[in-house]
């Protein structure tokens, strides 16, 4: 008999096994579903690991990263937060694959923290908007460099494809993360670490970013703040396995796919 | 349990993400002249611009449209929303219509601005700025969705009479365009996009549109803060 072992961590993730969707807890041996069963990572299909809302992403969000993109930009990041939004149809969750299109150059990844609302926030204040958060996860970002144009940039042709948006693995309770604003990211392709930074170097931290938003919006829970990334991307191909992680966060994974799977 | 064929006439149940079209009349982007090549734009758009309504946006007919401080007014765009009635992904413009289920009406309210540069969010997503008609009207009951009368009164004076005519890509141009990068899921809406020159209606006005067919929203316009 398997014991229900809640006491490891408030973690969850949402899981497809055997005909049905489940939610699922860490467990040494991987993950538990919540009716006991105990599951190896690769025998389940990973899904988003919460009901997602509105999507809300940011540009241009790390100091290292506006340096890095500096020749093509004609704005700088003391301007207004760069904030562009995503609908559904991105998402794709942990251990998924990911289509790169074969015609274009430049397609990378952006390992960012996830910032999950867990109540409504409208005119609230930087000092009182840690309230408002539930909880993290990481997501891997996609952008198709090739499609930009200069119109509502980032448009969505780039920043909105199918399964562009990875999200997962686990979604973690606020309260299990200390200090959201002093974690490691970093992204391995095939192993190899090719972009790494602190949430420290956010040019707008989470307090700031949910008093700007909900200056204007009432954000509800399920939103999602996608808050940026920092410098380090660079091309990946079909084949490449792209990990992103965030120390004490989670280690998403994502494989890039073909035209040819897609019937292109 | 009834045959699908007598589910009710609101069928289909919206999934309240709405994709707006923007800069899509022909008109708007020829007024902008030379200004297309040149910085930040450096070349007309080659793909369809769009921006999304999120679910704060959402409104019914008869909500008060908020104009926050440091604005007088906000933009008016009777837009025609084109209701998925189909899972649609890189669907070509000759079967584009039979991925529909209708049209809504669409009001893609905004703050006046200059620039086509950035997202604009904030001029765009905020609360109650994408008023949707109660009732998707079939595709069979609208044969001409690129040419219906769109009009727009301000306090009773009709201020704008136009048509969904005139477009860089019609509606099934558009979703062809639109579908080849992103699914479109039943029940979503992709806007046709407004007219150029979108009226500003002021606080303490009221904002009726229409499109042929499609009936009316109607919107008394507030300032931020004031008691409704």
């Amino acid at each position: 008999m398997n014991p229900i072992s809640s006491d490891f961590s408030r973690r969850t993730a949402r899981v497809a096994f055997d005909g049905a969707i489940h939610t699922a807890t860490p467990h040494p041996q991987s993950l538990q579903l919540a009716d006991g069963r105990v599951l190896a990572e690769d025998a389940v299909v990973w899904l988003p690991p919460f009901e997602v809302g509105t999507i809300i992403a940011l540009g241009l969000n790390y100091a290292d990263h506006v340096k890095e993109l500096a020749k093509e930009l004609t704005v700088t990041s003391k301007d207004e937060p760069l904030v562009f939004l995503k609908g559904p149809g991105a998402l794709i969750g942990h251990r998924g694959q990911t289509r790169r299109p074969q015609d274009v150059r430049f397609m990378h990844y952006e390992c960012e923290l996830a910032v999950v609302i867990g109540a409504p926030a409208r005119n609230v204040r930087a000092a009182d908007a840690m309230a408002h958060v539930a909880g993290y996860t990481v997501c891997n970002d996609y952008a198709v460099r090739d499609y930009l144009e200069n119109w509502y940039r980032p448009n969505l042709r780039v920043k909105n494809r199918d399964g562009g948006t990875v999200l997962g693995p686990w979604f973690v309770p606020a309260d299990e993360v200390p200090d959201p604003h002093a974690l490691t990211l970093r992204t391995l392709v095939n192993g190899r670490v090719t972009q790494q930074g602190t949430t420290a170097n956010m040019v707008n931290d989470i307090p700031a970013l949910i008093e700007y938003l909900s200056s204007f919006m009432t954000l509800q829970p399920g939103d999602v703040i996608l808050t940026g990334t920092p410098d380090g991307v660079v091309n990946v191909n079909v084949g490449d396995e792209v990990i992103t992680e965030i120390d004490g966060i989670g280690r998403l994974v994502n494989t890039l796919v073909g035209d040819d799977l897609f019937g292109i | 349990m009834p045959p699908l064929a007598t589910l009710p006439s609101t069928f289909p149940r919206l999934s309240g993400v709405v994709y707006t079209t923007l800069l899509n009349h022909r008109p708007q982007l020829a007024a902008l002249g030379d200004a297309v090549h040149a910085a930040p734009y450096k070349a007309p758009p080659q793909h369809p611009v769009l921006g999304v309504k999120p679910r704060n946006t959402l409104a019914a007919d008869g909500d008060a449209l908020v104009v926050p401080a440091g604005f007088d007014a906000v933009g008016i765009g009777a837009s025609l929303g084109l209701v998925v009635g189909r899972t649609a992904c890189r669907v070509s413009a000759d079967e584009a219509l039979s991925f529909l289920a209708g049209y809504v009406l669409v009001n893609e309210v905004s703050l006046p601005r200059e620039s086509h540069y950035r997202p604009a969010v904030r001029f765009m997503a905020r609360d109650g700025y994408c008023p949707v008609g109660a009732t998707v009207v079939p595709t069979s009951d609208v044969t001409a969705p690129d040419d219906l009368g769109v009009r727009v009164w301000i306090d009773g004076v009709l201020v704008r009479h136009t048509t969904t005519g005139d477009r860089v890509r019609p509606v099934a141009a558009l979703l062809a365009d639109v579908t080849a990068f992103m699914t479109l899921q039943p029940g979503d809406v992709l806007t046709l996009g407004a007219a150029a020159d979108a009226p500003l209606a002021r606080v303490g006005q009221t904002v009726e549109i229409e499109i042929d067919g499609l009936g009316r929203l109607h919107h008394p316009v507030v300032a931020e803060g004031s008691v409704a």
